[in-house]
């Protein structure tokens, strides 16, 4: 306890760095539970290909290792689109091969959720076993580790008394919210968005208004996963690492976070990344870091206790969403 | 949708598949006792006899084969028949299962090493733990449902894993090692001679459990899955089945009709999670040591994935589900490290070809065709052949 008053500040910013994260994740889980009700669970995987992207990116320049300033802003920008665009581009294509020939059947959720767990694997070993060793001229067997990526010196750009704000949390934080304030307004105010929020609340009523179902599932699944590759490209800027599985726990965490927001609710995701990585890292200071992950889980089951739905409920269906 | 018109050579595959399981179904339940208890009869007897090198030297070339059988095969064959009376059943999503396995591995760890009991006391206490542990899962949180069950539940497994990883009375990351063997029955021996020669079990002391043989582990193992197929079928054909297919199809009607949902669905994890203590109590006894990473979360989704895969709700398809996905990435070890990438697109190549599992119960193939499969749909249903031809008939 005592650890947690004298590193109040410190907590608070990882918490809320990591909380970031979460919520940028957990809003691909959200989108598509909220149009399909499927747990997407490759999309796990999905953020997974994001970190390679970027740190494949990083090795085409040379491996940058301090940048700053403008150069700085450039990079993460180049970055992130790198990112998001593998991210993206890999959600779509797994939308095609593994859940549309079931949505064609009118198969169950329950096949569909086999199917993301197959993908996810199949998508996790080809990484291990094969992309990997290739794109970074590894042996085999070293596909599995670890693979470094250091592009920005740490320093602190914040500090006021206990309080500091090193800068790379400072750009996750922000950059995470930047990128959730766009999507809000774009699914808020475009037409796109709109076919969108008209799909999650009646998809025949949508059907019969002239949406295409195809192309808006096709949407759904390209922007949470683009949302995942700028996540990704945050991961790496804050953790400095990826591997084969990174994205597992990271991805239960996310899904954790969008249920306890309230799955289906885009402003939902945000506050449940948050509130999740805040009591994580409170927690992991009051009972020590190796329980940092029963925290987390505990706080989902106590929430769901007292609010089924969520913090902010279910609600992409909803004016809000 | 068999749609055999269509002429698509995938499609009347698969049309043709259909069929033939239904037939096989049909004569199955217009078949008198007589003929069904001959079969579990024939059936038992061939399961004895499956050890046998003869039949190993074929289905795993690379392991040894009664080992193989004890676990993972037994033993993911009893833990899916448990999570079939979750999932299959009562309809509750459970991505915690392995929790329950977990609990019955430590239950024989910790009273076999540190108390000493003998095997047979621990499987009692262990099922009893589980279930307990089930009740406990379940109390606080079977009022949730669909997708938030699926996700607590999956949380608990987590916990229980890494709870264990981080106490230090059962080892912590090391695990318990020195687990005891059950005790052996009698150091009889089957015949060395050329009947049983020839069926490759000769010489065979089924009731010795030694650290060499893995037959009479296997043996051990058969029985209990005898015993929990005897016992969950009991129970499908019960007050308490019907009660749980209710719930299963519509629980807010099932409520509405008396059926106490919230007491049935604790009965259905209590239950499951006893059949899963078991196999947990089983394995440990076999394996000598366990650690916290023999019951990682993937175990779990491996489970499902058997359930689903092999028709969920549907013994004798969840057993053969269950086997396929214990044997398949074993079978296909000359892949090396290919083989779970292989299992991977297995498992979506099935799901994409046959959503409804390999052998569906009847009632689950008619949800099927309504569009529902009793777990519900997903949102967004894409325009497909039956909604293009219900359009066309009102034109």
């Amino acid at each position: 306890m005592n650890n947690l008053i004298s590193q109040f500040w410190p907590y608070t910013i990882d918490g809320l760095s990591l909380g970031a994260i979460y919520a940028l994740v957990a809003l691909g889980y959200t989108m598509v539970y909220g149009v399909l009700r499927l747990i997407n669970f490759a999309h796990s995987e999905i953020f997974m290909i994001g970190t390679f992207a970027v740190l494949g990116m990083l090795h085409l320049f040379g491996m940058p290792s301090n940048v700053g300033g403008f150069a700085l802003v450039g990079l993460l920008i180049v970055l992130a689109v790198a990112g998001g665009l593998a991210s993206g581009g890999s959600a779509v294509i797994l939308e095609y091969v593994a859940y549309r020939p079931l949505r064609r059947h009118g198969a169950s959720r329950l096949a569909a959720l086999i199917s993301a767990i197959g993908a996810s694997l199949f998508l996790q070993q080809l990484f291990a076993r094969i992309v990997v060793p290739w794109a970074f001229d590894l042996p085999k067997e070293k596909g599995a580790l670890p693979i470094q990526g250091h592009f920005v010196e740490k320093s602190d750009v914040i500090h006021i008394g206990s309080f500091e704000l090193s800068n790379d949390r400072l750009i996750v934080i922000v950059g995470a919210v930047l990128m959730m304030v766009l999507l809000d307004v774009f699914v808020n105010r475009t037409k796109l968005g709109r076919g969108i929020r008209a799909t999650a609340q009646d998809p025949e009523t949508a059907v019969l208004m002239g949406v295409n179902i195809d192309r808006i599932v096709t949407a759904t699944f390209a922007i949470g996963g683009a949302m995942a590759g700028v996540a990704a490209a945050l991961y790496m800027l804050r953790f400095e690492e990826t591997r084969f599985d990174v994205g597992f726990l990271l991805g239960i965490k996310a899904f954790t976070a969008a249920v306890l927001g309230g799955i289906g609710n885009l402003r939902g995701a945000l506050v449940g990344g948050i509130v999740l990585g805040l009591f994580e890292m409170y927690g992991s200071a009051i009972f020590g870091s190796e329980w940092q992950n029963v925290v987390a889980f505990s706080v989902l089951v106590l929430v769901l206790m007292f609010r089924p739905t969520g913090i902010l409920g279910e609600s992409l269906q909803q004016a809000r969403a | 949708m068999n749609d055999s018109s269509s002429g698509n050579p995938l499609t009347r595959v698969r049309g043709a598949y259909s069929s033939a399981t239904d037939s096989i179904r049909d004569r199955w339940s217009g078949a008198p006792s007589w003929v069904r208890w001959l079969v579990y009869a024939v059936l038992i007897v061939l399961a004895l006899f499956l050890p046998a090198d003869g039949i190993g030297s074929f289905m795993s070339p690379y392991t040894d084969w009664p080992t193989l059988l004890f676990f993972p095969i037994g033993g993911y064959i009893l833990l899916g028949i448990g999570l079939n009376v979750v999932v299959g059943q009562a309809g509750l999503l459970d991505l915690g299962y392995v929790a329950f396995f977990a609990i019955g591995g430590y239950a024989m760890a910790v009273f076999g090493v540190k108390f000493g009991w003998s095997f047979w006391e621990i499987l009692l206490v262990g099922i009893v733990l589980s279930a307990l542990s089930g009740i406990i899962l379940g109390a606080p949180t079977l009022r949730l449902r669909g997708d938030y069950l699926a996700i607590v539940t999956l949380g608990f497994g987590e916990i229980v894993r890494i709870t264990a990883n981080n106490t230090n009375y059962i080892g912590g990351p090391n695990g318990i090692g020195g687990i005891p063997h059950p005790p052996s029955f009698s150091e009889w021996t089957i015949p060395d001679n050329g009947l049983f020669d020839a069926l490759g079990i000769g010489g065979v002391q089924p009731f010795k459990y030694g650290a060499l043989d893995g037959k009479p582990y296997y043996y051990l193992m058969l029985l209990v899955i005898v015993l929990a197929i005897i016992f969950v079928k009991r129970l499908e054909n019960s007050r308490v089945g019907r009660a749980w297919a209710s719930i299963r199809e519509d629980e807010d009607a099932a409520e509405l009709m008396g059926v106490p949902t919230f007491k049935f669905k604790l009965a259905a994890f209590a239950i499951g999670a006893a059949i899963g203590g078991a196999t947990g109590v089983v394995y440990a006894s076999q394996a000598v040591s366990i650690i916290p990473t023999n019951f990682p979360f993937i175990l779990s989704a491996t489970i499902l994935a058997a359930v689903v895969l092999g028709g969920s709700g549907n013994l004798p398809g969840v057993i053969l589900g269950s086997f396929l996905v214990a044997w398949i990435p074993e079978r296909i070890r000359g892949l090396q490290e290919y083989r779970v990438l292989v299992f991977g697109a297995v498992l979506v190549l099935l799901m994409v070809f046959r959503p409804e599992g390999l052998l569906p119960s009847r009632r689950r193939k008619a949800e099927l065709a309504e569009g529902s499969g009793g777990m519900g749909s997903m949102g967004a249903e894409v325009a497909g052949p039956a909604t293009v031809a219900a359009g066309e008939v009102s034109e």
